[in-house]
């Protein structure tokens, strides 16, 4: 018996924040007294097998078969529980990516096994495992316990640290064939436009967010827009250049209040709150931003929130560390400076 | 052609949810929403049986609250309603639920598309919409924010995903289970005369044996529900002459934190 922590890979390279499950896998294995085993699938997976060593895997269990090239859930899902099937490990961790949801779901169906989603803090007691977890989009949270042979865990990026990094015995990899060949009669990928570059939200350690504020931008927009249209304008040049810069200074992700993605500012893919995505970074700050509940929900978890908003009784100032009372467009061109200044 | 889509009643998002003195989760008296992230699917279900001439059912698993969903599903153009219930079964565990709702999809029998929304917000996961679908072994397309084509006669479906890291165009065989995405449409408002055809409905319940299977154990339990820590937080306001001044001790303080 073992912990398997399943390495979500792209273009032959782990994901980094794979390592936290890995770390996660070990907690559970070392309070079972057993070993961790990396699962890693697709182009490259034997020299990523050796890095899963230095961060404590024991073992790996590896298919390089362009079957696995590129990730599908069919293909990665069969192979899992094949893999469950034969090893019948305790748990199986993988971060609660939108690929590590999808394919740990699956793959505990297959075993009617239990599936702890999303959880921030796991233990073992007796025997089973047991997960804390929000529920109700993080209004309130849940410890959650699995009674089954095998426990599948997804653990929310950030929330486990990633193990050290250190010269280690090699890891005993074996490599096996892959479960399904021809998924593709299936399920065809016809075309994968990657933003190559972008920072993912939920994997970053900074996120610079705008709010309904964002369209308070002083420049003249073009005359022929009226209105609601003129505002929207001012709004998408103040993320691009007023937000956007800080962001580079900081090496941040943008994020965005439902306010601005509803107005139009910005796209959907960088809303922050309870339908949006939920992020924890080191540092969040918030550019005129009031706070709703709904926002609160998305990033209530940063270890230190900055918020920026002209009024001073916005709700966002209850949740800050650090607040500043003042127009946005002064502020955070003036940040931006004083950063460049003392961080280059 | 038949779509089927599956819903539940949760507290509106704007609504405070807390644990009380007993252990249970409360929003007070507060009446409860359709699941937000379904909105999105209960449109696409209606705008999706109309373009392929069929109908639409949505389906709710658990006890009556659920009801309310259901009927506001049906008043915004949801044509029928069936709820999924068992007594003594936790159908928050997502095993249960899936099972319950692949019994129910096979008793449907001529179902092409399952249709959710993003994720459910009381139990906070989508772990179930999966599970369907491996259930059934039908194709699951997560993420879809643009249903490119669907030819149900055909039986093919081509779609947009929204993945971590940029876009993907998919082409894939019906059945299938889809999750959708917020944008993908925009919801309707229910009309009068659907929310009085919605009131007027007798919605049936089916039990486990209903759907002629054998409920699996539940492989999870919820064990305790609490409240989060209150965050302990001082907040300090940035004080200074001016904007360059505020921004310069910011600067000091956020590397004191140790978080640049």
């Amino acid at each position: 018996m073992n912990v398997f922590a399943w390495i979500e890979t792209a273009a032959g390279a782990a994901e980094s924040s794979s390592w936290e499950a890995l770390g996660a896998a070990k907690s559970i294995a070392d309070a079972l007294g057993v070993d961790t085993a990396a699962i890693i699938f697709g182009e490259n997976s034997a020299a990523i097998a050796a890095d899963a060593g230095k961060f404590g895997a024991a073992s790996a269990l590896i298919c390089d078969d362009e079957a696995m090239q590129p990730y599908r859930l069919e293909t990665y899902a069969a192979l899992l529980s094949k893999l469950v099937d034969a090893h019948m490990p305790a748990a199986v961790v993988s971060v609660a990516t939108g690929r590590g949801r999808e394919l740990l779901a699956s793959a505990a169906a297959d075993s009617e096994s239990g599936l702890i989603a999303e959880v921030i803090d796991l233990r073992v007691e007796n025997g089973s495992i047991i997960g804390t977890r929000p529920a109700y989009a993080g209004k309130v949270l849940m410890e959650m316990s699995s009674h089954t042979p095998t426990t599948f865990v997804t653990v929310r990026g950030r929330a486990f640290p990633p193990p050290p990094f250190e010269a280690a015995a090699e890891p005993s990899i074996e490599s096996v064939p892959p479960s399904i060949i021809d998924a593709a009669l299936e399920l065809q990928i016809d075309d994968l436009s990657a933003e190559i570059g972008a920072i993912n939200l939920a994997d970053a350690a900074i996120v610079v967010s705008g709010g309904r504020g964002m369209a308070n931008n002083p420049i003249t927009a073009p005359a022929d827009l009226s209105g609601e249209e003129a505002n929207i304008w001012r709004a998408k040049q103040g993320f691009a250049k007023t937000l956007q810069p800080l962001a580079d200074v900081l090496g941040a992700a943008i994020g965005a209040s439902r306010a601005a993605v509803d107005a139009g500012f910005i796209p959907y893919e960088h809303q922050v709150g309870q339908t949006g995505k939920v992020v924890t970074p080191d540092l969040y700050i918030a550019c005129g931003i009031s706070g709703a509940i709904q926002h609160q929900a998305g990033m209530r978890g940063s270890k230190v929130i900055v918020a920026i908003n002209k009024d001073a009784e916005a709700p966002i100032f209850k949740l800050a560390r650090y607040g500043i009372v003042g127009d946005l467009y002064q502020v955070v061109p003036a940040l931006t400076e004083a950063l460049r200044a003392r961080l280059s | 052609m038949h779509v089927v889509t599956f819903t539940r009643s949760t507290p509106d998002t704007a609504t405070r949810v807390w644990v009380n003195d007993n252990g249970e989760v409360t929003w007070g008296d507060v009446a409860t929403v359709v699941n937000p992230w379904d909105e999105y699917s209960l449109e696409e279900a209606i705008v999706q049986a109309k373009h392929g001439k069929g109908e639409s059912t949505v389906i709710a698993i658990g006890p009556e609250l659920h009801n309310d969903a259901l009927k506001h599903s049906m008043a915004m153009g949801i044509q029928n309603a069936l709820r999924l219930d068992e007594a003594d079964a936790d159908t928050n565990d997502s095993l249960l639920w899936s099972a319950l709702a692949a019994g129910a999809i096979r008793k449907l029998d001529d179902v092409d598309l399952v249709i959710f929304g993003k994720e459910s917000v009381d139990v906070a996961t989508d772990q179930h919409t999966y599970q369907l679908a491996r259930r059934l072994g039908w194709t699951m397309l997560s993420y879809v924010s643009q249903i490119i084509e669907a030819d149900y006669a055909a039986g093919a479906i081509k779609v947009e995903r929204v993945l971590e890291r940029g876009k993907q165009i998919v082409s894939a065989r019906l059945p299938a289970v889809i999750s959708v995405m917020k944008g993908i449409n925009e919801p309707r408002y229910p009309n009068f005369l659907g929310i009085r055809k919605a009131a007027k409905a007798q919605i049936p319940v089916w039990s486990a044996a209903d759907l002629g299977i054998d409920l699996p154990p539940a492989a999870t339990a919820a064990r305790r529900y609490f409240n989060p820590p209150a965050r302990e937080i001082s907040t300090e306001m940035i004080a200074g002459d001016n904007v360059e001044a505020k921004a310069a001790k910011l600067v000091d303080r956020l590397l004191e934190e140790k978080v640049l």
